[in-house]
């Protein structure tokens, strides 16, 4: 029992152990990721900072607004980036053409995702912190009333979910070596514009309304908000939890199952390997 | 290279991964095994015209592993295996040979659970490819002929992930791997730099490692040797014996080489078309085909039996037909 465990434990590590090697081979283009995502941050932040200029009212609480914007740009940062780590974990293998050495270890694919996910929280939460900080630097911003704590649980509480959603998206690169990994984008680009990154999801056209309640990250930010925000919302932060875990409770399993699936389906139509 | 594995004669076989094998049962057992893939559309005018279509190919019934696979819209069915069976026993070392697109490397995916089989049944030391795949997955390892790394990453950090894919501790590992690159005659120095900035036939070597870290009781080589260099061939062909030798390793090749295919195997199948079209001793396989004013060699006999000439890589290269037009 304890054997099988370390030996589980192994093949997990083996996969936060060869992304942080990556991480460390291509340092260059992650400088170059970490320089545009703060770029990025501040472009959206400054809007809030720009508010009253562009609107010509001398009224608005510009902090309040380069908060919101923040973390709403940090919290999809962090989303996005668990999404694109684990649905990517078969187009990566698909570029470098190691795709058929991995799926034929023995290793089960929970395992496989145990390790992704555990690579993906670690290293985004670093990355979006960095980003977070910078950006922080540049604005007189107050969080003495903020709900870390809160904020933790309810990024964790997301992260479970985005890791189920990103193992269903990266079925797609497996299904379809030529065109997978572009579909998993618009996949992406549906959550952002559903989710309140932004903007309230309250603005959005009451079908638009209606699709944000299924995307996780809906709650996600609603939650950071209110951890972040007091004030911003009257409601509990269990009531943002609660659909965050059952999401993830349903997706992470599904997920892994139609993983299963899929790769039987490549299996028997030799899609594994990309010429047949 | 040190390994736990028991000798084949004794009565229970346990692997590194404490696995049971049950006494007496063959390395491999491949028993009327069919695939057939759905290839690339033909134009629109051959699916038009009756007298333009292609076959599709002999019949593969649907049952055992069976998913019997139809003609989709616009594709072709492709025979790549055709009620191929054949037995190896433990300790052996079982060379397949083929001209390109006969099926040898389908074959070695579908042994190594990476395609399912259409119909027929592999099992690899009384355990199902299909239905007891883990448990394969364990006794195996394949080095392929393209050497699939991560390239920006050293040989040290492809091979370290490599084992702990199959549950082998980095410290073990790392020591190992510095013990068989050496005997495989990679420089020290090299351990440490990216892939990419290797040659083929390093990487190659790299690759060969890779199987080898995992004490594989059934170790399948897809043309292992292709790319390297002479001395490197007959570095990895001693490798590859003494793994049978002394770590009872059974040993399944596929190689274009065919004084290492003669070097090495117990028994060769020879594979055209899918099909096994003959399977003995090099010996006897010999004894198929006349003498032609010399000893017949294995060349001799895959041409005679394939039909087919051997074209080389260098061949293609040395290909010059502006030379040959002039006279």
């Amino acid at each position: 029992m304890i054997k099988g465990l370390q030996i589980e434990a192994r093949q997990s590590y083996a996969f936060v152990a060869r992304n942080f090697n990556l991480v460390k081979r291509y340092w260059g283009w992650e400088v170059v990721w970490l320089a545009y995502s703060i770029a990025n941050a501040l472009s959206v932040t400054f809007i809030g900072a720009g508010a009253g200029v562009i609107t010509g009212q001398t009224d608005i609480n510009t902090n309040f607004l380069i908060t919101y914007l923040l973390i709403g740009t940090l919290v999809w940062h962090f989303l996005s980036g668990i999404f694109n780590v684990i649905s990517e974990m078969i187009a990566w293998e698909r570029w470098e053409g190691t795709i058929e050495y991995t799926l034929m270890a023995p290793t089960r694919r929970y395992t496989q995702i145990f390790g992704q996910a555990a690579f993906a929280v670690v290293y985004i939460l670093l990355f979006t912190a960095t980003i977070g900080l910078v950006v922080s630097s540049f604005f007189d911003l107050d969080f003495s009333d903020a709900d870390l704590p809160g904020a933790v649980i309810i990024l964790l509480a997301g992260s479970l979910s985005f890791v189920g959603i990103g193992v269903v998206a990266s079925i797609l690169p497996l299904l379809y070596p030529e065109r997978g990994a572009q579909m998993t984008n618009i996949v992406q680009a549906l959550f952002l514009l559903v989710s309140g990154v932004y903007y309230p999801v309250s603005v959005l056209p009451e079908w638009l309304q209606t699709v944000s309640k299924i995307s996780p990250a809906t709650y996600v930010l609603a939650g950071m908000r209110a951890a972040l925000l007091p004030g911003t919302s009257d409601q509990s932060l269990m009531s943002y939890v609660w659909p965050l875990l059952l999401m993830g409770v349903v997706m992470l399993p599904l997920g892994i199952y139609l993983f299963q699936r899929a790769e039987r389906y490549t299996k028997r139509t030799g899609k594994l390997k990309r010429n047949g | 290279m040190s390994t736990k594995i028991d000798q084949v004669s004794t009565s229970k076989r346990t692997t590194s991964t404490h696995l049971r094998i049950a006494p007496g049962e063959p390395a491999l057992v491949v028993d009327r095994v069919y695939k057939r893939f759905n290839v690339a559309s033909e134009p629109w005018w051959r699916r038009v015209l009756p007298l333009g279509r292609a076959q599709n190919g002999t019949e593969a019934p649907a049952n055992g592993n069976g998913h019997a696979p139809k003609a989709r819209r616009g594709k072709e069915l492709v025979t790549a295996v055709n009620d191929v069976s054949f037995t190896v026993e433990r300790r052996e070392i079982f060379g397949v040979l083929g001209p390109n697109g006969s099926g040898k490397s389908t074959l070695i995916r579908l042994l190594s659970t990476l395609l399912v089989p259409d119909d027929g049944h592999i099992r690899v030391f009384g355990f199902d490819v299909v239905k007891d795949e883990m448990q394969v997955k364990r006794l195996i390892n394949r080095v392929s002929v393209e050497a699939a790394f991560f390239k920006k990453l050293s040989p040290r950090e492809n091979l370290l992930y490599g084992a702990r894919l199959y549950g082998v501790s980095g410290k073990e590992a790392d020591r190992k791997a510095r013990e068989i690159l050496k005997r495989l005659g990679l420089k020290e120095s090299s351990y440490t730099a990216p892939m990419e900035d290797m040659s083929r036939g390093m990487q190659q070597k790299v690759a060969i490692a890779r199987a080898f870290l995992t004490q594989p009781v059934l170790l399948l080589l897809d043309e292992p040797t292709t790319g390297l260099d002479p001395r490197s061939k007959l570095e990895v062909q001693s490798f590859v014996n003494e793994l049978r030798d002394v770590h009872d390793a059974t040993i399944l090749i596929t190689t274009h080489d065919m004084n290492e295919a003669d070097a090495l195997c117990d028994r060769i199948a020879i594979l055209d078309d899918g099909k096994i079209v003959a399977l003995d001793t090099p010996e006897n396989l010999k004894k198929l085909v006349g003498r032609n004013g010399h000893e017949p060699t294995l060349e001799d006999v895959f041409m005679e039996l394939t039909g087919k000439e051997l074209v080389e890589k260098d061949d293609v290269e040395d290909y010059q037909p502006e030379k040959i037009l002039a006279g």
